[in-house]
């Protein structure tokens, strides 16, 4: 026995099944970054209502809940508790910026995989993204997966979890907190709308999506950029890869929100209560 | 006919700053001498040796001293040839817009002692953004339109009532708040309408009153274009200020100054006659061109209404990089690397010391670039660097062979490369928040300065010494930032804690830091202007006849003086 909280949780722990080969080895983390608009830019929609948002010559950057989870795993690595951390990407060739990016914060290296399908849930949509995961987890054999909660393109929110289950994994959504217990089990805060949810992964491997509170995402300095230009990139096509890249769901339109409306500035409080009672029919 | 030239004729009493130019054992600096990048008048760059009549400026100086804190309990006006508004104004001005709700705010006719939001209001546009600069004025003025604000003036001119025009009021020299009670205070806040953009030239046309950021926000989103001038107050100064002020800012290196880039304005004299220099063409040569000498004015001249602005189209691509370098020597190779490696796309490069950084840092609680176990001589200048382009891969490329090549050579030894917006946002959140951290840290002695870039950072290490040696009373912080690519310096001095003024502290600063600007053939006041701060000190650093020129086309274009009286030239009122 080890240290108390071993102790309570050996007491009421279930059946965990053998994996003495991880605990041997520390974790290999893999994560996952997505190249989307940038969040400080206002996107225009394309007019005709179809295309979607009008991407050409717009500044592209690393999806900021995919830097919170990068920024995690690298804090799992500097506290030994993982050993590799590995990126990895799904676009167009411009995505090795994301992933230099992610090398900088201070992955190992990374993975690319490589498809001219617009990724803004346009043309690749969710499930085909978490069975192109799947394959890369397939070949790569990390213990956790790390991924932010969504994408601020997509805004699906369904990746972790997909990908969770094609795996059978256990999985953790809207991290707060990761906490590595000193027998890999990991402890996970939860975010919910009724308050936080604790939740002890017994095993691993698991998927963790990270939430904005998990933590402040580190700026790449330039001694790690320079560092980040000799770490490995591997490229694969993701129509190689046997996945079935079509979308599911059809987008039928894209438009913005109607502008609101200007306000009416009211003289007095009888003419603000006349337009409530005979304009806006709010009071009788 | 030409109005005659005369002189203002205020106190018959001689005083100080009059004689300075008549006194025979004054010498004026000799008419070789030339100003600097930033100088506000003129535009040439050399070095030469110091002048030899450093001695008798020091004389000079001394008496130099500015009557800030003119309260209304002085009997004797400031200003002789002017008079208080009375009620009788009030009723002509309220008359005039159409007593429009707030278009008139005044205590004049209001009993003493009352509580009236009025008086509230009046105290708000009576203090300047550094809360130096007390004035007493009892009318505030809010006109809508040209038409409004040229009936206003004409009815001043014809009165002899002073003007002070505001904008955002964020002035740093105390040009747009009263000296005393006797001038009313002309608001332009009102005039905020973003009239037209033309995109085949992007030009926009804009009322003064529009504050800087909504124009900004505007124009990139609405048309995607930049507006050429960005600075820290730009939530709240307003356009027709910056011009009126040739503001400067972080991008004044890549878009130039106000006067390259204000194509026409609309101006309502002194005498109230409206002067339409509207031109929306980008070339003009038609006659003298008469916008020049009321940007930069200070508002002494007229008001400016309307504004044509030539804007360029904005960036898709957009980089921003903190550094962070050894010696002062590597800040200027970095900067010369700069130039030439990132060449047309470098948009901004910005310098800080350390001391404001941490002090940035501290108060935001955001360990950006110091860590605490950081040794403070070790690497004590920050720069930050943007770029602006067309082209994101291009401008990538230049700017990893940049940051690759000063961290190779050494005189960058770390920093910071923002990977999204949201971080860029941040660093530049740091280099704008020096202003108003440094105000909030204790009274501010505030001096912008243009000085050659070799010996930009000498200054702040002679400030340090002189104070150690010379003031002991309490302890002071210098800091430092600016835009070291134009050679403009903002040099500040606090009294941690301490929020007012101490005048012996003053006396220990300023002869001293002016002398020794006017040494290096730098500039007194690089961007923020003479207001009522540095006006007395316009003599010191331009010729007498210069100086009796620019007097002449004050009195042409305001016979009365009505228009900002006691600032930009200098006062003609004795000092206390």
């Amino acid at each position: 026995m080890r240290c108390k909280m071993c102790r309570w949780f050996v007491y009421t722990q279930v059946y965990m099944p053998p994996k003495i080969a991880i605990q041997e080895r520390k974790m290999r983390v893999l994560v996952g970054v997505k190249r989307v608009v940038d969040y400080a830019v206002k996107v225009r929609v394309n007019p005709d209502g179809k295309s979607g948002v009008d991407l050409s010559n717009i500044k592209m950057s690393m999806n900021p809940f995919c830097e919170i989870a990068v920024e995690e795993a690298v804090r799992l690595k500097e506290s030994k508790a993982a050993s590799e951390v590995v990126a990895v990407s799904i676009g167009p060739k411009q995505c090795t910026e994301t992933l230099r990016t992610a090398l900088a914060m201070g992955c190992d290296r990374a993975v690319h995989v490589h498809t001219g399908l617009r990724t803004d849930y346009m043309e690749l949509q969710p499930l085909s993204v978490a069975q192109i995961l799947e394959k890369v987890v397939e070949k790569e054999e990390p213990d956790l997966v790390v991924l932010g909660k969504q994408s601020i393109d997509g805004d699906c929110g369904q990746t972790g979890p997909m990908l969770a289950g094609l795996l059978n994994w256990a999985q953790v959504t809207f991290a707060a907190k990761v906490d590595v217990n000193d027998d890999k089990s990991l402890l996970v805060e939860r975010e919910t709308d009724a308050g936080t949810e604790t939740i002890q992964i017994n095993s691993l491997p698991a998927v963790i999506t990270c939430d904005l509170r998990l933590n402040e995402p580190r700026y790449a300095t330039l001694p790690n950029i320079m560092k980040a230009k000799k770490k490995k990139v591997d490229t694969m096509e993701a129509e190689d890869l046997g996945v079935d890249l079509m979308p599911r769901n059809e987008v039928l339109e894209v438009y913005e929100p109607p502008k609101r409306k200007e306000g009416v500035m009211v003289a007095n409080v009888d003419e603000l209560l006349d337009k409530l009672r005979n304009e806006a029919s709010v009071i009788s | 006919a030409l109005p005659q030239i005369r002189c203002t004729s205020s106190s018959s009493s001689s005083s100080s700053s009059s004689s300075l130019l008549k006194d025979s054992t004054f010498v004026p600096p000799s008419n070789n001498w030339p100003a600097c990048r930033k100088d506000q008048s003129s535009s040439r760059t050399s070095l030469s040796s110091p002048s030899s009549s450093s001695s008798i400026h020091t004389n000079h100086f001394s008496t130099a001293t500015n009557n800030n804190d003119t309260s209304s309990s002085s009997s004797s006006s400031p200003f002789p040839h002017l008079r208080p508004p009375n009620i009788k104004d009030v009723h002509i001005f309220q008359k005039i817009m159409n007593y429009r709700p707030g278009s008139v705010i005044t205590t004049l006719g209001k009993q003493e002692g009352i509580e009236d939001e009025d008086e509230d209001i009046l105290k708000r546009y009576n203090v300047d953004w550094t809360h130096r600069y007390q004035g007493n004025s009892s009318l505030l003025l809010r006109p809508q339109t040209t038409n409004e604000l040229s009936q206003i003036l004409s009815h001043c001119h014809k009165n002899y009532i002073g003007i002070v025009p505001q904008g955002g009021n964020t002035s740093l020299v105390g040009g747009s708040t009263p000296i005393s009670n006797t001038e009313i205070i002309l608001s332009l806040e009102k005039f905020n309408t973003i009239h037209s953009f033309d995109t085949d030239n992007g030009i926009v046309t804009v009322d003064a009153g529009v504050i800087l950021s909504t124009l900004q926000s505007t124009i990139s989103e609405r048309y995607g274009y930049l507006i050429p001038i960005d600075i820290g107050s730009k939530g709240s100064c307003q356009i027709g200020g910056n011009v009126s002020t040739n503001a400067g800012g972080q991008y004044y290196y890549r878009f130039g100054s106000l006067h390259a880039n204000v194509l026409g304005v609309e101006v309502v004299t002194a005498k109230g006659d409206v002067l339409d220099l509207m031109s929306c063409n980008r070339k003009d040569n038609t006659g003298y061109d008469l916008k020049h000498l009321f940007i930069g004015a200070e508002g002494t001249l007229g008001i400016i209404t309307k504004i044509a602005l030539s804007c360029p189209k904005l960036p898709t691509s957009r980089q921003a990089a903190l550094l962070q370098c050894p010696t002062f020597n590597d800040v200027r190779t970095t900067l010369s690397t700069a130039k030439e490696k990132l060449g047309e796309i470098l948009s901004a490069f910005e310098f800080m010391d350390y001391e404001v950084v941490s002090l940035v840092q501290q108060q935001q609680q955001q360990t950006v670039l110091i860590e605490e176990e950081d040794d403070e001589s070790d690497n004590p200048f920050f720069l930050l660097v943007e770029t602006q382009g067309s082209n994101s891969e291009h401008d990538r490329e230049k700017m990893e062979q940049f940051l690759e090549c000063c961290m190779e050579d050494g005189f960058v030894v770390n920093g910071i490369l923002a990977q999204d917006g949201k971080q860029m946002e941040e660093m530049w959140n740091i280099r704008e928040s020096c202003n108003p951290i440094v105000k909030a840290d204790g009274y501010n002695y505030k001096y912008d300065i243009s000085i050659p870039i070799p010996e930009f950072y000498d200054m702040v290490e002679e400030m340090k010494d002189h104070l150690s040696t010379n003031y002991t009373t309490r302890s002071t912080r210098t800091v430092s930032w600016g835009h070291v690519i134009d050679g403009n310096l903002h040099l500040n001095i606090t009294t941690p804690g301490i929020f007012t003024e101490d005048k012996t502290l003053t006396e220990v600063i300023e002869p001293y830091i002016f002398e020794s600007v006017i040494r290096r053939n730098g500039s007194i006041s690089a961007e923020h202007g003479l207001g009522q701060c540095k006006n007395n000190y316009l003599p010191m650093v331009k010729d007498a006849t210069v100086v009796m020129l620019m007097k002449s086309v004050k009195d042409m274009l305001d016979p009365h003086g009505i228009m900002n009286p006691g600032k930009f030239l200098p006062s003609s009122s004795s000092s206390s």
